[in-house]
């Protein structure tokens, strides 16, 4: 079973329903170690996005991605902004074209978005940041590729790990982003960035699975 | 929260309205992209100087923005960095042919917001130059974080490289003088209350009442220590000593002392502080040459105070003291 035009479109709506409950959940998270504005400023991001959708709902995935990413840049600010604005815009190079992902193509495009977000923001594994929930979510999605399971188990797995990865972040000392001036002070908080990430790969989990 | 507001979500663009009426002879204020420019932009043959971040630390950047100072300042919503196609706009409406600087404080989001606006400029044909200021030294283990903060330099390098730039300086050497700020200020703040950012509706962190945090940063991130409150002159103690022992200024040193409310500390009590931080300087052989006693760099209404020691040499002070015309900021002309 493959992943549709419109279950892009799904998703990204479905983002952006889940960003607007989240937040006040991920604004006092970034309260803790940061500055307490990732929840408006992804709110206000993903409302942008929903105006563009019907621009770009008869066009290939590729550009679906490609605005919801252009969007995010001029409309989130913070690290946030470029951050996620070039996680889409690699997702979208990658599916550049299609009208429909296998799960080999969505596993190439959320790591081509995944190492955007790491090239842009010049984190690793283990530094407290998005990067946290997204390496083991495209690890896992690769490894469910291999053993060719269907695609809801290797979306299920994918934002299972991610999850894992978000919630792996709590004990970290954070040592990229605003969190790391806390030094030893940021440990015991989970990273807002790892929670919108996994929020995100959840959504999609729950989106697409139940095709 | 209370806040003479209309709404959350209004809170920049009417600040903006309110500078444009305000400052119609200064400035000119370009709606979205958002971005205060110099009214007389672009200015032939002249280096552009711009700056800009999150809002809620005015008057800097936009009440900096004039003859003297930056070309053009890009406003983000409260506490956030502003967005690459404001600064590409900005760059773009600032350039008179010799260039930009880009004065960018040191925050993850606002340098990658900065790098992406300065390759669109760059694709564009306009030379770019970037410099960013981190003079906080709240900020120790910098291996291990995202590197010391901007914060009080900020304003004098913003002030000194537009006046570099009025004076018909290439775009290396108004990005020099950057860098000599950059390599000569240091700063250190602390806060005695929080502060509220007006779409978040409650303060960003909590300090109980007889508590206060050494080492703050303007968007209230938490410093080095949280302590019971002592008096002024204890606490300004606490903040030179790192900041002269940081570089380290030497007896003899000329220096710029800039003694900066956060929003909710009045005068009176910054005059307290700029009285025992001089005593401390001059007892470290240190001679203030020029200062700046104010709120300039804020963080809302937050109550608390940085100080900031910028070492001087005789092109500094010419710099200085060169006219400057801003809402923010204006001698000389």
């Amino acid at each position: 079973m493959a992943i549709t035009r419109d279950n892009v479109i799904s998703w990204i709506k479905a983002c952006a329903q889940v960003v607007a409950e989240n937040r006040d959940y991920l604004t006092s998270l970034d309260a803790a170690i940061g500055d307490a504005d990732h929840g408006a400023n992804m709110y206000r991001g993903f409302q942008t996005v929903l105006t563009k959708l019907p621009d770009v709902a008869d066009k290939d995935i590729g550009t679906i991605f490609k605005t919801v990413g252009m969007t995010l840049i001029s409309t989130v600010g913070g690290a946030g902004g470029p951050l996620y604005g070039t996680f889409f815009i690699q997702a979208g190079m990658s599916s550049a074209g299609k009208l429909e992902m296998e799960v080999t193509d969505w596993s190439a495009a959320l790591e081509a978005a995944t190492n955007g977000v790491i090239m842009r923001g010049k984190a690793a594994l283990g530094d407290k940041t998005m990067v946290d929930a997204l390496i083991p979510a495209v690890q896992a999605l690769k490894e469910a590729v291999e053993l060719k399971l269907s695609l809801s188990e290797a979306l299920s797995r994918s934002s299972k790990a991610a999850e894992d990865g978000m919630k792996a972040t709590i004990p970290l000392v954070a040592r990229k982003g605003r969190a790391s001036y806390l030094g030893e002070r940021s440990a015991g908080h989970q990273d807002p960035g790892a929670t919108s990430s996994f929020l995100l790969l959840d959504t999609a989990n729950k989106t697409w699975a139940v095709n | 929260m209370k806040k003479l507001i209309n709404k959350p979500e209004d809170v920049v663009i009417e600040e903006l309205e309110g500078v444009a009426i305000a400052h119609p002879d200064l400035v000119k204020v370009h709606y979205n992209p958002n971005f205060v420019v110099r009214a007389d932009a672009p200015i032939n043959g002249k280096v552009g100087v711009i700056s800009g971040g999150g809002s809620g630390h005015e008057p800097m950047h936009g009440g900096f923005v004039g003859y003297g100072m930056l070309d053009a300042a890009c406003p983000g919503a409260v506490f956030t960095s502003p967005t690459p196609d404001q600064m590409l706009e900005a760059t773009k409406a600032v350039n008179g042919g010799k260039g930009v600087l880009h004065i960018v404080k040191n925050y993850t989001g606002d340098i990658m917001n900065f790098e992406m606006a300065a390759d669109l400029a760059k694709a564009e044909g306009i030379e770019v130059e970037a410099v960013v200021t981190d003079d906080d030294v709240a900020v120790q283990d910098s291996l291990y974080t995202a590197g010391r903060r901007g914060v009080g330099s900020t304003v004098l390098a913003e002030k000194v490289c537009g006046a570099a730039a009025e004076m018909g300086r290439s775009l290396k050497d108004v990005a020099d003088v950057c860098r000599k700020v950059k390599g000569w200020g240091r700063s250190m703040g602390m806060a005695l209350t929080s502060c509220t950012v007006p779409h978040v509706g409650k303060p960003t962190f909590d300090l109980p009442e007889d508590e206060m945090e050494i080492g703050i940063g303007i968007h209230g991130e938490p410093g080095r220590t949280r302590m019971k409150v002592k008096s002024a002159d204890q606490i300004v103690e606490m903040l030179m000593e790192p900041i002269i022992k940081d570089i380290p200024y030497k007896s003899g040193d000329e220096v710029l002392m800039f003694v900066n409310g956060m929003g909710g500390t009045p005068l009176v009590e910054l005059y307290i502080v700029y009285r025992k931080a001089h005593e401390i300087a001059t007892k470290h052989g240190l001679k203030v040459v020029r200062n700046l006693i104010g709120p300039y760099i804020t963080s809302l209404e937050m109550a608390g105070t940085s100080i900031t020691l910028l070492k001087m040499d005789e092109d500094l002070k010419k710099l200085w003291d060169f006219p400057v015309l801003t809402p923010g900021l204006r001698w000389g002309k």
